[in-house]
């Protein structure tokens, strides 16, 4: 039970580095990012090939990160910037199109896939309680998750910059008006937005496969996070991914025993791993139901 | 004479020209090749095109002595697509011969096409169990392996190591039960569990935590692309692999997988109908010339390509290149002899192959690199399957 919990804390720790991006982007510049995901997988890629160039785990990933964020201002400045005007319905198609391009790109830079294993110390499980072993490089994405967790809350609720972000998003045209530098905020976020995805994708790199692609699983998780957790807001992010992370765990192996006492043996292995895979969206229905705004919303 | 005349006189003759040409032989062989070339999938597609291209190449750009016109197209992992193409080659090129598709899905959206308009189909790697049963056609040929085999092949080599608990993992739809039945056919332990995931899942931190309360001998998973290169990095970092087995089928574990999950793969045994190091010349020609063009070890799905491209040369050879007459083609396909890179084989009546699986082993080889070797003798020998007998061709 206790190894299952750590399973859903660590999954939704990660989810949350994905989603507290998006639903900052989303927030504050109110556009639809598809290539969220994107990001995430030339995160990953970076950190593999520099893993591999540097023999050394943790400068390679450092190194992604850093990297990673100059991708994502680079394309907030050249690119994405022309598309805040624009309706929703461009901003997805014209997103979706970098997806494609993206993906592409990494396959012509690296092949479709690259190796990524985690340091030789960190590979082997460890012994937390008697009974219970826990692979080591788990615990060291739920200790990263929420170190960044918390430099975010500092980032968000205790500096000018968070200041902004959040004035920002909760009433652009005011921020604008009070003489906050929307531009410059804009790519910072964005860049901000991406290093976290970076970190998201290095760290689960050796757990998951580096290949093209890998974005565009976990995007809608993160979408479903964001909607669950109310756009906008970093702390309903994190509600919402740990909330994620936790359904889906418990969901999986609770559900189909569960299921086992009650019906038949047949339909019990028919009917629990259906119920079990829909379970996240379940969740985000009730939540839209009861508070459609999401549970924390950003926006005033 | 006026020259209508002429001219209807000269129409006549094309005519004529043009119906007695079927009696020539061609003066080329045309092969329409669909395959998923792009997408998260894309690997597998890329494999065996290459690998069929290096068989054209290496025979000089013939194949049976004819020049071979290869058209290439992607049908981007989607069935619609899939069967666009077909109808294409088949209607408006009126090619020879069509091949080239990864999965079964698609390929089966595909085949009523060629069918229809008597085009014969050679399947490099799709051979789903319908298509070998009460739905066999003979303008179906399954180069590869029907698409139990791996797993039955698997299931017999943990009944032959008298394991008492096997733990079996595929995702939940028709390929992951159909996998994990023909497992179930040929193991005679006791089953500790069978799950069916979502499918794409990416994170099996609760399966392996069921998994090592379970305490099975062996865990035997279907999870095809990305979903098994998590799950195998993911046992791997939980430590399972010291106390119970893995077994793969052996695309599981294949050259493509190895790329990505690194040394964890190592000491995994699969099962498969081909390896690297089989011991024969057409594989060793093979696998030498594939890594001299391509700068990477083939795949199965390469070895399988390129099988396809060398039983499309002998047939034509023996049929002297009169690949007009599909009935006589048909026949010479069933029978004819070729150096496959598997070694010997034969089609069964379905046209499914009856051949040896062999278990494989993760080793490094002289070069440090990891590959899959051959341990032993064969698990099954001269196996075909187990839908022949729903098929009413004799």
């Amino acid at each position: 039970m206790l190894e299952q919990a750590l399973n859903g804390l660590q999954f939704g720790l990660m989810l949350f580095l994905l989603a507290s991006g998006l639903t900052l982007v989303f927030g504050i510049m109110d556009m639809i990012n598809l290539a969220h995901g994107a990001l995430y997988m030339v995160g990953a890629f970076l950190a593999a090939w520099l893993v591999q160039l540097t023999q050394s785990f943790l400068s390679g990933v450092l190194l992604a990160v850093g990297l990673t964020a100059v991708v994502g201002m680079l394309l907030e400045a050249t690119l994405l910037r022309t598309l805040y005007a624009r309706d929703h319905l461009s901003q997805v198609l014209a997103t979706f199109a970098l997806i494609l391009i993206i993906n592409d790109s990494v396959r012509m830079i690296w092949g479709s896939d690259l190796a990524l294993s985690a340091p030789q110390a960190l590979s082997g499980p460890v012994q937390l309680l008697p009974g219970l072993l826990y692979p080591s490089y788990r615990l060291v994405i739920i200790a990263v998750g929420l170190a960044i967790a918390l430099l975010l809350f500092v980032l968000v609720t205790r500096t000018r910059m968070g200041a902004w972000v959040r004035a920002g998003a909760s009433n652009r045209e005011m921020a604008m008006a009070m003489g906050i530098n929307i531009k410059v905020l804009f790519t910072g976020v964005f860049g901000l937005g991406a290093a976290l995805c970076a970190v998201a994708g290095a760290m689960l790199g050796p757990l998951l496969a580096v290949q093209v692609g890998m974005g565009e699983n976990i995007l809608i998780l993160a979408f479903v996070v964001i909607v669950i957790g109310g756009i906008g807001s970093v702390w309903g992010a994190f509600v919402g991914a740990i909330l994620v992370g936790f359904v889906d765990t418990m969901g999986r192996t609770l559900l189909p025993h569960l299921f086992r006492e009650i019906f038949s043996p047949q339909f019990a292995s028919a009917a629990g791993p259906a119920v079990a895979s829909i379970l996240v969206y379940v969740l985000m229905a009730v939540v839209l139901f009861v508070r459609p705004q999401g549970l924390f919303s950003g926006r005033s | 004479m006026s020259f209508p005349l002429v001219k209807s006189l000269a129409a006549l003759t094309a005519a004529a020209t043009l119906a007695i040409q079927p009696a020539w032989a061609s003066d080329k062989v045309k092969i329409g090749f669909v395959s998923t070339l792009s997408g998260p999938s894309a690997a597998l597609g890329v494999d065996i095109r290459d690998a069929f291209m290096l068989a054209v190449k290496l025979n000089g750009g013939k194949l049976g002595g004819l020049p071979a016109d290869v058209s290439i197209s992607d049908d981007q992992f989607k069935p619609d697509v899939g069967k666009q193409l077909f109808e294409r080659y088949v209607k408006r090129d009126k090619v020879d011969f069509l091949t080239g598709v990864v999965f079964s899905n698609i390929m089966l959206a595909g085949l009523p096409e060629a069918v229809d308009n008597k085009t014969i189909y050679l399947s490099p790697n799709a051979a789903p169990s319908p298509i070998a049963g009460a739905q066999c056609t003979p303008y179906f040929f399954a180069v590869s392996w029907p698409n139990d085999a791996y797993h039955e092949a698997a299931g017999q080599y943990a009944t032959n190591l008298k394991v008492k608990s096997a733990y079996l993992l595929a995702p939940n739809y028709q390929a992951g039960k159909d996998s994990l039945a023909g497992f179930k056919r040929f193991f005679k332990g006791n089953v500790s569990g069978e799950v069916y995931t979502k499918l794409g899942q990416l994170d099996y931190s609760a399966e392996l935590a069921e998994i090592r309360a379970a305490k099975p001998e062996v865990v035997y998973t279907f999870l095809p692309g990305g979903m098994g290169i998590n799950f195998i990095k993911q046992f791997m970092a939980a430590g399972l692999n010291k106390d119970i087995r893995l077994i793969q089928p052996g695309f599981g574990s294949d050259q493509d997988v190895i790329r990505a999950v690194g040394n964890d793969m190592l000491g995994i045994f699969d099962t498969a109908h081909w390896g690297l190091d089989l011991p024969n010349e057409a594989n060793k020609k093979f696998v030498a010339e594939f890594e001299k063009e391509y700068k990477r070890l083939p795949t199965i799905y390469a070895a399988q390509g390129y099988d396809t491209a060398l039983l499309i040369d002998a047939a034509v050879r023996a049929a002297n290149g009169k690949i007009e007459d599909k009935e006589a083609m048909i026949k010479t396909l069933k029978t004819v002899k070729f150096n496959s890179v598997r070694g010997d084989f034969r089609f069964n009546t379905n046209q499914y192959p009856i051949q040896n699986y062999y278990l494989r082993e993760i080793q490094k080889d002289a070069q440090g690199r990891l590959v899959n070797r051959i341990v032993g003798q064969p698990v099954l020998t001269n196996h075909g399957d187990a839908y022949v007998k729903d098929c009413p061709m004799k």
